[in-house]
């Protein structure tokens, strides 16, 4: 169990969300970075579908009740376990009674906590995904909430080799349409050659961005049709919404681009003000990007001892606190000490 | 019929109308394909989503046409009566915009015979064709933040119902204590399409 002592700003369950329900109209909701959901799991052996903690902004402080083993993927949260920093990307052993204190996302918009085993919070169509637009699934952390885990032992610790960087400046593929003929000839090379800005009304439902405006050669509504994520939705003022994983099933705007399957989890962690230019590919460039993507995330994780582990924590540590002379730290059976 | 490619990971098929896209759904369920992720029916499309690694997109737009030659489905249509206290928010704006009286909007959209079109937006959130022409107008200019549960409210040729309290630009009429959606049922949604309904007015 691990008791919730501060929540953080707003911090939710998240797994690959409800899938197979979109006909009854139920949104997907999940990870709005599914990437570093999975990073996460994958670092502490689960499946890239258990469930974890989504991490928005600021993150909470937590007290193990158990051991267990957790990490952090995604955006750089300051984070330290009892008064010790944390890396990110890495399997971390945790005490029964220690405290995990979170602190404010430095880069990118979300952060996942995953635990060895996954969080055991109350299934709603097969996921535990906090869905925030309709309620569904549990409802965000609060203080003094108990979280039950499974319990799962692990003897193999890992680190992600290459972790990713998150910028406030993006290029993010699409491919065109499919809605090419709602706008003016030439909206969307105008709209390949602008510079957009995520503004601050964004959710897990969408963001909204401002730039040039993109303009529609007629008004009037779309007949509500089926929407996926990464879909640039334009309304009648000409602002684009890009779609993230907790959109509602259908909608009527018109659609001027998506975004490709492999760069969408970046759109979870695009916080308001990051600049964003869009490059249009085709469907053969996104299928190859996806498989690159699927390659290199079998290939991503790197095996290490706890000892490993522990020196590569005491580097993390000796590079943020430059006047440090000394420290130690516990993995597992050893002690390690750093001495400059 | 046309195909639409949405990004790499969906394909939009236009249908000649709502009961076309409900059957194509339905087949296309039947048929298990490897990697089909959501199939989404509306109004007159059919939006496929797909995992682009494992689902042959080509071999499926080759085979829609042998799709859509498959027998009608016979579901059940199920009869629903809706109990409506007609005591929406925009129940008098609706009277001034469409020139009737309070009790002329109630007597129109109670008399129509619904059928469920589609669901979408939200979780169970029913699309009712067969509005009475003369209600027809469009959503608020600036969408509601919350709109209670309940609320059965009309928009351009529709009626719908709020099974949830979500935002929404729909002209509400009225509420129903009715449940539409509830996770703890075995078909946690209460309408499916075809389904007719009819709203009885609570006085």
């Amino acid at each position: 169990m691990i008791t919730v002592l501060e929540p953080g700003w707003f911090t939710s369950f998240q797994d690959r969300g409800r899938n197979g329900f979109a006909h009854l109209g139920v949104p997907q909701a999940g990870a709005a970075d599914s990437l570093s959901l999975r990073h996460a799991n994958l670092l502490v052996g689960n499946t890239g579908n258990a469930g974890a903690l989504e991490i928005t902004l600021s993150g909470p402080m937590l007290r193990f009740e158990i051991n267990t083993v957790i990490a952090l993927a995604g955006g750089r949260l300051e984070a330290q376990l009892d008064d010790l920093p944390l890396p990110m990307y890495q399997s971390i052993p945790v005490r029964a009674g220690q405290v995990l204190t979170c602190g404010r996302l430095l880069t990118g918009l979300r952060c996942y906590l995953a635990v060895a085993g996954g969080f055991s919070a109350e299934p709603v169509l097969a996921s535990i995904s906090t869905d925030t637009l309709t309620g569904l699934g549990p409802s965000a952390l609060r203080a003094g909430d108990a979280l039950s885990v499974q319990i799962h032992i692990l003897n193999q610790g890992w680190y992600l080799r290459a972790p990713p960087e998150f910028s406030d400046n993006v290029m993010l593929r699409v491919i065109a349409g499919p809605h090419k003929e709602w706008f003016t000839p030439s909206a969307l090379a105008d709209f390949l050659e602008s510079e957009y800005q995520v503004r601050t009304h964004s959710d897990r439902t969408g963001l909204r961005l401002a730039g040039r405006q993109i303009p529609r050669s007629h008004l009037g509504e779309l007949r509500s049709q089926g929407m996926v994520s990464g879909a640039i939705q334009v309304p009648g003022d000409g602002h684009p919404i890009l779609l993230l994983p907790n959109h509602g099933t259908t909608g009527g705007y018109p659609v001027i681009a998506v975004v490709i399957h492999a760069d969408q989890p970046r759109l979870g962690q695009l916080r308001p003000g990051t600049k964003l230019r869009f490059e249009s590919v085709t469907r053969e460039q996104a299928l190859t990007a996806l498989q690159v993507g699927e390659t290199d995330l079998r290939t991503a994780l790197v095996p290490a001892d706890p000892g490993l582990l522990a020196a590569r924590s005491l580097m993390q540590l000796a590079k943020s606190h430059p006047f440090l002379q000394e420290a130690s730290l516990q993995m597992g059976q050893r002690k390690l000490r750093l001495r400059r | 019929m046309t195909t639409r490619f949405v990004g790499d990971s969906a394909l939009l098929v236009d249908t000649e109308n709502v009961q076309t896209a409900q059957q194509l759904c339905a087949v296309i369920h039947r048929q298990s394909l490897k990697g089909l992720r959501e199939l989404v029916p509306a109004y007159n499309t059919l939006l496929v989503e797909f995992d682009p690694l494992e689902f042959d997109v080509m071999q499926f737009i080759r085979r829609l046409p042998q799709f859509l030659k498959a027998p009608p489905l016979r579901g059940l249509v199920r009869e629903h009566d809706i109990e409506v206290t007609y005591n929406g928010e925009d129940l008098e704006e609706v009277a001034r915009m469409t020139g009737l009286s309070i009790l002329e909007v109630i007597q129109c959209h109670s008399a129509a015979t619904y059928t469920v079109a589609f669901l979408g937006f939200a979780p169970g959130f029913p699309y009712l064709t067969g509005l009475d022409p003369k209600l027809r107008m469009p959503r608020l200019k600036s969408p509601r933040t919350q709109v209670p549960v309940g609320a059965v409210a009309i928009a351009d040729e529709f009626s719908g119902i709020y099974p949830q309290a979500t935002p929404g630009g729909w002209r509400i009429l009225g509420h129903t204590n009715t449940v539409l959606f509830d996770v703890s049922r075995p078909t946690p949604v209460l309408l499916m399409p075809g389904d007719t309904v009819h709203f009885r007015p609570l006085v």
